[in-house]
């Protein structure tokens, strides 16, 4: 007997399972948000906090600058970025019809690091006037100038005649970070000694240096892409059975393919200019999600979005309190968790990969 | 009415189709027939609006060229010779991707209906990356048929577009997808279908386009078009029509004894 129920086939099966786990995922994003606040190297009691608020105290000076001025924004950096590289994925394996596309292992963060180094760097060659006023926004903008390169130049390596070969998209992927590490390397090179400082900090991957300014002017373009992203859903549904099938259902394609590389580009240069490398959030959330609810892009992409920013904020966490009071860049951690985890898809798919 | 005037595509410097005339009438089935490499396909892609042409298609009185996508998918439906699916979907997931274009609150979710036209309740649940080929290409047929479910919408016809429908088919299931796409034509809508076999084209046909390198040789209905010389001519091999093979066993599939499907 193939199905139990005839008529409730799996499509409405999986969307209610995808609707009740987008709520158990905002369930564990307002936990994990509440941990992000309350640990941390100096003992601050949120409830008390919190209290305090409510009734209409005034905070310590203490608490306040905790709180509001450093882990507060460090919260909402986390939850950004870790929802953006989330989404980022998602979006970048649905244009790629390919489960391994990720944003830091075919060099786009890559790009979007040229981009921001190239910021740090030349930044200080504008006429001063400009710099001072597009200075902080100056790193985002780039970073997402490069991913945006990247990912398009990466679509036309990879894609041939409507079909993106999956060797080439890896294998290009590799060529285009080294070239783009190449040109990072130049630059670091003529870098002066406080822009090193800059460039070494950042390259770390760590959301240790949020505050405030920061956090804003990276939020416009992470937000931008977060709110856009579940409109490509529809579109990326259809480009699951090729670009010509697509097109056949009323896709416009081509118009499909631009706004997700957009989407990609300024999710993942906005995350890589406030927060370094953070690889593998972009492979492992979209993954697991689709082995629980299935592949269908607009719940993957809403739940993408709160994984990924759950995820984050766990990692922030143990990575600052598994050395406490110094912290682990946070890059280490999802990559030593994201590393074995990214070699058990390809065992598993082995089979049909077609490399 | 599909009237596709002196279609001229080239790839490079090779020119595929060269000044291709063809026409397909809403409530008729009109096959695309003709030797490998002959440009059946791209006369198709040309057709769906998927490739640059030179020349002139009207699809019921309008200029194919300024049909927007979105609207030309609510005229037309598509059924490619291979359908790749790059994530697991479920095969309802597959046949609802059918019904992108109609808005979630349009009509009632066809899904079930078309997975039994196809002969396939019961494989709703099932992954489609499991399915053999014939069956997943029977799925891509209820996804296509779920595009365009009724044959004439609003007084004006739609459209199917197969791409060598029965190809890794059973001979049982070959005469039921041709028995569906004859079904459409009968109620009004058009069907145009890439053919490989003759045998089957003659019984469901009602026009037949013979292409060869490119070049149409003729279109006319089936009784007129397969003859022994033009036959021979254009597949560059002896064939003989209505003529058995003077030894072995010869099968015959007949349309018109359905009491077994």
């Amino acid at each position: 007997m193939v199905a139990i129920h005839p008529d409730a086939h799996a499509a409405g099966d999986r969307r209610k399972l995808a609707r009740s786990t987008t709520w158990v995922l905002v369930a564990l994003l307002l936990a994990t948000a509440w941990a992000s606040l309350a640990v941390g190297a100096s003992g601050v009691s949120l409830p008390a906090a919190i209290g305090d608020l409510l009734a209409g105290r005034e905070l310590e000076a203490r608490t306040r600058i905790i709180l509001w001025d450093i882990r507060l924004p460090r919260l909402l950096t986390g939850m950004m970025v870790g929802a953006s590289l989330a989404v980022a994925g998602t979006v970048l394996q649905g244009l790629f019809r390919n489960p391994l596309a990720d944003p830091g292992l075919v060099g786009v963060s890559a790009g979007a690091g040229l981009g921001a180094i190239s910021a740090i760097v030349l930044g200080g060659l504008l006429p001063l006037g400009l710099s001072e006023v597009f200075g902080p926004a100056l790193v985002p903008v780039m970073a997402f100038a490069g991913s945006w390169l990247s990912v398009s130049v990466l679509y036309l390596i990879a894609t041939r005649g409507g079909r993106t070969s999956v060797a080439t998209m890896l294998l290009g992927g590799i060529a285009l970070a080294a070239m783009t590490a190449a040109f990072s390397g130049l630059l670091i090179y003529i870098a002066d000694d406080q822009q090193l400082r800059d460039l070494t900090f950042w390259s770390l991957g760590s959301l240790a240096g949020s505050s405030w300014s920061r956090t804003l002017y990276a939020a416009p373009l992470m937000l931008t892409a977060l709110v856009a992203a579940p409109a490509l859903a529809r579109g990326l549904n259809a480009l699951a059975l090729g670009e010509s099938a697509a097109h056949h259902l009323g896709i416009p394609v081509q118009r499909l393919k631009t706004l997700a590389i957009l989407v990609v580009a300024a999710a993942v240069g906005a995350a890589t200019a406030i927060s370094g490398g953070i690889g593998f959030v972009g492979i492992v959330v979209p993954h697991l999600l689709r082995l629980a609810t299935g592949p269908e892009h607009r719940a993957l992409l809403i739940n993408s979005a709160l994984l990924g920013a759950s995820l984050l904020l766990i990692a922030d966490v143990i990575s600052r309190s598994i050395v406490a009071p110094s912290e682990l860049p946070i890059g280490i951690i999802t990559a030593v968790v994201g590393g074995p985890f990214f070699l058990w898809i390809l065992l598993r798919r082995r089979a049909n990969l077609e490399i | 009415m599909l009237d596709a005037r002196d279609i001229t595509v080239a790839f490079g410097h090779r020119r595929v189709l060269d000044r291709v005339t063809f026409r397909a009438a809403p409530g008729a089935l009109t096959a695309i027939v003709g030797p490998n490499g002959s440009g059946k396909t791209t006369l198709l892609r040309a057709m769906t609006g998927e490739l640059n042409y030179a020349g002139r298609i009207m699809l019921g009185g309008e200029d194919l060229s300024t049909i927007p996508v979105w609207r030309l998918a609510l005229r037309r439906a598509v059924l490619s010779q291979f359908t790749p699916l790059a994530f697991p979907f479920t095969v309802a997931e597959v046949v609802g991707l059918g019904q992108i274009r109609r808005g979630p609150g349009s009509a009632a979710d066809l899904t079930p209906r078309a997975l039994a036209r196809v002969g396939l309740s019961g494989y709703a649940n099932r992954p489609y990356q499991e399915l053999s080929g014939g069956e997943q290409q029977r799925v891509q047929l209820a996804r296509v048929l779920c595009q365009v479910w009724e044959p004439v919408e609003a007084g004006e016809a739609r459209w199917l577009f197969l791409d060598e429908p029965v190809s890794s088919l059973d001979i049982a299931h070959q005469l039921q997808v041709m028995q569906i796409a004859r079904d459409f034509a009968d109620a009004g809508g058009g069907v145009v279908a890439i053919m490989h076999d003759l045998n089957l084209t003659a019984m469901f046909a009602d026009s037949v386009a013979l292409l060869a390198e490119g070049r149409l040789l003729e279109q006319a209905s089936p009784e007129a078009l397969l003859r022994d010389d033009l036959l021979s001519r254009a597949y560059g091999c002896n064939l003989r029509v209505s003529t058995p093979p003077p030894s072995g066993p010869y099968v015959l599939p007949q349309a018109f004894s359905q009491s077994f499907l």
